[in-house]
């Protein structure tokens, strides 16, 4: 098994993490850095100030207006349609004065009944009780969300432009090769939990929202900067909010969207703006979506200790227990045969394995019986010049490379205590001939910066390009240089030369590290 | 030919049992449903236990085992008639005159008329169940002056008529809303779970159905509630019981005890029906398997590629499709019986004949939308298509080419013979300035779709240098101005011998289309002027639009399967037996991506899906166009992002060139 204590120590403080090359991670001195930084023009840096946020809610911007009595009709129309059956509700208790003492005393008696219920429901199921912002917060990738700048960030599958959503509920879309960078601007997009393009197409993003969908139709030849709302294709489903994950399948032709509060994943035909719910009780609603990059399995986990993995031909699903703690995230492997989960509370990666004969539903075919640890992540201390750095302990989300070469780990560390920073922290992988996970090293920013997001470029020429989200609001990449082991591949004429550093990976193989045979 | 046993074949073989497997799942569920009904009809919250013990009692006895028997009777009437009418490409009428044709046509009238019987005995059996002031027809009442007579029971006659109305209001709804539309699925799931998916819909949509249908029928009863009343009274020698409250009257109709059972026993009537339906229409479209080739020569007919060449029944059609889309998806040893060789000859005859269907399918769509585009650009509005009610309107019936040249895929052309290539050159011929003066305004007959039809798939053919788009082609009927109504209507592939002499006879029948045009002119612009007319004639440009992307769902299968199949012919064709029609694939999927963006570019084509109501009838049909601009969309990415700069090998016309490389560039 692959631990922590086998990685080459974290930089120094004030250096960081420029890129792999031979087999190495090299430092970059801060000023050169920061040169090298600006100078790219896919590098950004979104400071704080920068954006205009929300800083009052709509109710307290109220205060600003004179008061404007409505009859109650309209005010309970308003509330039927801001609220539901709750709203209404409040709306008819509230105004007792206007109405007959009858009807607001027996909607107060209602209100109290469904509250109850609500609240025998959410001690079944806690994250219920929870608010909107604070349950995306809970269940996001992205570490510490609602203090985040960047709250998502999606690269495009086949090009090299990606969007990034902000915190003050923008998208904004960058390209290297076109001037324009649209802004994506739309009422509904609220608290934006995840983006994803569409695959084998050129504009269509998904966003989900607090309280819905919406797939933006960006033309990329378009000159405009601010698309209009008209843009965008609105999906949403009673019930079914605040969206948490996204799933495109890999063919573009279905989106899958799943919402803590609703115990349906929902499979959307966007074209036709149409959703088959595929309702499974039990877990309490579903929390986070991966389609294996095949297109033949989809990890959907739940808010409790269970998740499930559906197979994508008559999707039907098999149903995983955890034993401490909710599935926290997950990666496909390249050909869709692995799974690499994580569970909250547990400080270790575990390993399915799904070889199942295309054609036979996976239902019918053999699956794996238990899961394996492949990498313990527990806590490390590291001698630096700098003093001790624990790194270790709970993980927040894993990204896989496109190759399957790089294994990415987002872990938490403790946001109180100043030596146990958040970190990525890099493997190498292998899946064939046997599954192996080797120590690669440590992913470091700027001193004060945590990682909050991170994902890989799709189709990297050289090895494998990881984008990372600091909190401070930078948008870094770093590359990894490496032949490709699997498929010899052309024109690799800017990759390194390889013979010049041999030494340090003799080191690693000659350790215990993880290796699973062929069974 | 063999489409008649073929059709044999499947029909009996599959359609049916599937219809019967539906049925028989329905009526076993009529059991739980009539225990809920006798549940809920006889409920009162003062006597739980008392209730329950009733319709115990009640259930047991042999009445309402006679009943359960008349009912199960009713779900295998609905039942056949669910197979009798069902479709796969829904009728949709053009304008408000066309609705109104379908509504009065006399197939329309037996349905409704079956549908009225069945809600009558419904009716009845719900009466029995309820039983109380309900239970019989006729009962004996003292007149006024002490004598006991026979006396009607109006209780029982309301609730029976309010079964014929709700069954009548059903079927004509099923017109209004393609409710005999059957749709398919783009998620597969299991028959089981896709039932427990539906049922929360089917008791919400029977509830509210129930609810609008009973409130139109309390209304119709308190007007004309006295007609059947003296009828019945007539007929049975019954007497009106003068002490009783009369029910069409306000007071009679305020009872909510009655209202309740009129509603409960409305909505068990549509609840069965509905399951009905629904299983029919889960066990209809759930995926077939058909061999892709076969090692006994009897069972060739029942091969995809066989099979998907078939026009009738639809459904075959359409299942195969289906097939051939999951297949080249999930199967990669189906997959590769596609692109095998036959065994003596070493021909590619399962790939030739798949790609040749769907690229004929394609290239009939896009005549379709070509034709249309014209008659819209040229005239402001949508006219002459798609409606056989203004084929009664106009002198000429070539105008029309009516609504069975939209709905069924037509005998299309092959895209190789060299009928095609000869219409080309006679297109990009000298002639055309030559006859330009004699072409006819594109509003007259001759400019009919149809006749756009005969030179179309010449834009299919890939290796001729020309410029290949909708645009000149649209100009290339001009040239033609004759309808020949052989080629329309009869032999498929015209012969090369008789494409040229249509032109011959140019300037006659130039005249008479001047004249016959004149005349038309004279009618409409008199008929314009009144209002009812207009109003019943006109087009809906959205219902026109929903028209020609009726059947899409065919392209849709047929533009995954296709370039699913081109994608994996990348790893695993080992003979290379789809690069040689990868040229014909690639420019008729861009030539159709061409039509379908100009028609989107219409000004009355909506270009976002409408959010349609929660309702039984099926509306997926109305958003098939935008499905299909998407598939068409990613099968045309999935097909330059498997090849990449490969593509830049393949021979295509330098406009086609162009388009892919802007697909390769992901600007599209």
């Amino acid at each position: 098994m692959c631990s922590l204590a086998l990685f080459p120590p974290p930089l120094p403080s004030g250096q960081t993490t420029m890129c792999e090359s031979n087999n190495e991670l090299l430092p970059g001195t801060n000023t050169e850095d920061r040169l090298r930084l600006d100078s790219s023009p896919l590098s950004l840096y979104f400071p704080r100030e920068s954006l205009k946020l929300h800083s009052r809610t709509e109710s307290s911007s109220k205060a600003a207006f004179l008061d404007h009595s409505e009859t109650l009709w309209m005010r309970s129309a308003a509330a039927w349609r801001d609220g539901g059956y709750i709203g209404l509700l409040n709306e008819i208790t509230n105004s007792d004065r206007e109405v007959p003492k009858w009807l607001s005393v027996s909607s107060g008696c209602i209100l109290a009944l469904l509250r109850w219920v609500s609240s025998f429901h959410g001690s079944l199921f806690p994250h219920l009780t929870l608010s909107c912002e604070n349950m995306i917060a809970e269940f996001s990738q992205v570490l510490n969300w609602s203090d985040c700048v960047v709250r998502a960030f999606a690269w495009h599958p086949h090009t090299d432009k990606f969007a990034v959503a902000l915190l003050d509920d923008s998208i904004k879309i960058y390209n290297p090769k076109s001037a324009t960078t649209p802004t994506l601007k739309h009422r509904l997009q609220r608290s934006v939990a995840a983006v994803q393009w569409k695959p084998l197409c050129a504009s269509a993003l998904a966003v989900a929202c607090q309280n819905c969908l919406l797939v933006w139709h960006v033309d990329p030849c378009s000159l405009s900067t601010r698309p209009s709302s008209g843009c965008a294709q609105v999906l949403s489903h009673p019930g079914h909010s605040p969206v948490t994950s996204i799933a495109w399948s890999p063919s573009g032709s279905l989106l899958l969207s799943a919402s803590p509060m609703d115990t349906a994943m929902m499979v959307w035909d966007v074209a036709a703006e149409s959703c088959v719910p595929l309702q499974r009780v039990g877990g309490g609603g579903v929390t986070f979506l991966t389609w294996s990059p095949d297109g033949s399995h989809v990890l959907a986990s739940t808010p409790s200790a269970v998740f499930r993995v559906w197979e994508t031909r008559m999707w039907t699903c098999e149903r995983w227990p955890c034993v401490k703690g909710r599935c926290q995230s997950g990666c496909w492997s390249p050909d869709g045969s692995r799974l690499l989960f994580t569970v909250q509370g547990e400080t270790v990666i575990y390993a399915l394995t799904f070889t199942d004969t295309q054609g036979i539903p996976t239902s019918t075919s053999k699956g794996p019986q238990a899961a394996a640890v492949v990498a313990d992540l527990s806590e490390t201390t590291f001698n630096t010049p700098d003093g001790d750095i624990i790194v270790g302990g709970e993980i927040q989300s894993l990204a896989w490379d496109p190759r399957g070469e790089r294994l990415a780990v987002l872990l938490k560390g403790h946001p109180q205590a100043a030596d146990r920073p958040a970190v990525i922290a890099v493997f190498k992988t292998r899946t064939s001939p046997i599954f192996e996970l080797l120590p690669c090293g440590f992913v470091q920013g700027e001193p004060g910066a945590e990682p909050r997001l991170m994902q890989f470029h799709p189709n990297f020429q050289h090895g494998a390009l990881l984008t990372v989200c600091w909190s401070t609001g930078r948008i870094t990449h770093v590359p990894f240089y490496f032949l490709s082991a699997g498929v010899p591949r052309y024109g690799l004429s800017g990759s390194p030369s390889l013979p010049c550093a041999q030494e340090r990976p003799d080191d690693f193989v000659n350790q215990s590290l993880f290796t699973e045979l062929i069974s | 030919m063999f489409s008649t046993e073929q059709r044999c074949w499947f029909v009996r073989k599959v359609i049916c049992w599937r219809a019967a497997a539906s049925n028989a799942w329905a009526v076993l569920l009529l059991l739980p449903i009539t225990a809920v009904f006798v549940i809920l009809s006889r409920f009162s919250l003062l006597h739980p236990i008392q209730t329950i013990s009733e319709c115990l009692s009640l259930l047991t006895s042999a009445s309402a085992i006679f009943s359960f028997i008349l009912l199960c009777g009713v779900i295998l009437m609905i039942g056949f008639l669910n197979l009798e009418y069902y479709t796969v490409i829904p009728a949709i009428a053009c304008s408000k005159i066309a609705l109104l044709g379908q509504l009065l046509h006399p197939r329309q009238f037996v349905n409704s008329l079956v549908h009225c019987i069945m809600g009558i005995i419904v009716a009845w059996c719900c009466a029995i169940t309820i039983g109380g002031r309900y239970e019989t027809l006729c009962y004996t009442c003292t007149q006024s002056d002490g004598s006991p007579q026979m006396c009607l029971n109006e209780f029982h006659l309301i609730l029976l008529l309010a079964g014929a109305f709700v069954g009548f209001s059903h079927s004509l709804l099923g017109v209004i809303y393609n409710m005999n539309y059957v749709s398919f699925h783009t998620v597969q799931q299991y028959k089981y779970l896709r039932f427990k998916g539906s049922l929360p819909l089917v008791v919400k949509c029977s509830a509210t159905q129930a609810l609008y249908s009973i409130r139109n029928y309390i209304v119709v009863y308190f007007f004309l509630g006295y007609i059947p009343k003296a009828w019945v009274c007539k007929t049975l020698n019954l007497h009106l019981n003068s002490t009783a409250q009369p029910l069409d009257s306000v007071a009679g109709l305020l009872d909510l005890s009655l209202l309740y059972h009129l509603w409960i026993s409305a909505t068990f009537q549509l609840f069965t029906w509905y399951i009905t339906l629904q299983l029919f229409r889960i066990f209809i479209t759930e995926a077939y398997s058909f061999p892709v080739q076969s090692s006994f020569t009897e069972d060739a007919h029942q091969c995809i590629s066989k099979v998907l060449t078939d026009k009738q029944p639809m459904i075959l059609k359409f299942l195969a499709l289906q097939d051939l889309a999951l297949l080249s998806q999930h199967s990669p040893s189906r997959r590769c019986e596609v692109f095998s060789l036959s065994q003596p000859g070493g021909h590619p005859h399962n790939w030739n004949a798949i790609s040749k269907e769907c690229l004929s399918l394609m290239t009939d769509l896009t005549q379709r939308l070509v034709a249309y585009h014209d008659t819209v650009a040229t005239n402001g509005r949508a006219k002459s298509l798609s409606t056989g009610s203004e084929r009664k309107t106009s002198s000429e019936t070539s105008v029309t080419s009516g609504t069975e040249d939209l709905m069924s895929p037509r005998p299309t052309l092959l895209m190789k013979t060299p009928a095609s290539v000869f219409a080309r050159s006679i297109v990009g011929g000298p002639q055309s300035p030559l006859t330009a003066p004699f072409t006819p305004d594109l509003d007259s007959p001759f400019a009919s779709p149809a006749l756009r039809r005969l030179t179309a798939p010449v834009d299919c053919s890939p290796w001729h240098g020309t410029v290949q788009s909708p645009h000149i082609m649209r100009r290339g009927p001009k040239l033609w101005s004759t309808s020949t109504d052989s080629q329309v209507n009869g032999s498929p592939v015209p012969s090369p011998a008789s494409v040229p002499s249509p032109k011959q006879e140019t300037s006659k029948p130039s005249v008479l289309a001047q004249f016959l045009h004149n005349r038309k002119e004279q009618v409409k612009n008199f008929l314009a002027k009144r209002v009812l007319i207009m109003y019943l004639f006109n087009k809906l440009p959205e219902a026109s639009s929903q028209a020609l992307f009726a059947d899409s769902q065919a392209h849709i299968w047929a533009l995954e399967g296709l370039s699913y199949l081109v994608q994996a012919s990348f790893s695993e064709d080992h003979f290379g037996v789809v690069q040689t029609t990868l040229p014909s694939i690639l420019s008729c999927m861009l030539v159709l991506q061409e039509a379908v963006d100009r028609h989107f570019k219409l000004p009355h084509a909506s270009s976002k899906p409408i959010k349609s109501t929660i309702s039984m009838g099926d509306s997926s049909y109305k958003t098939l166009r935008f499905a299909l601009r998407a598939t068409l969309k990613t099968a045309i990415y999935r097909i330059t992002a498997t090849f990449g700069d490969h593509l830049k090998a393949v021979q295509l016309s330098a406009e086609h060139r162009k388009r892919l490389q802007h697909f390769l560039e992901y600007k599209e």
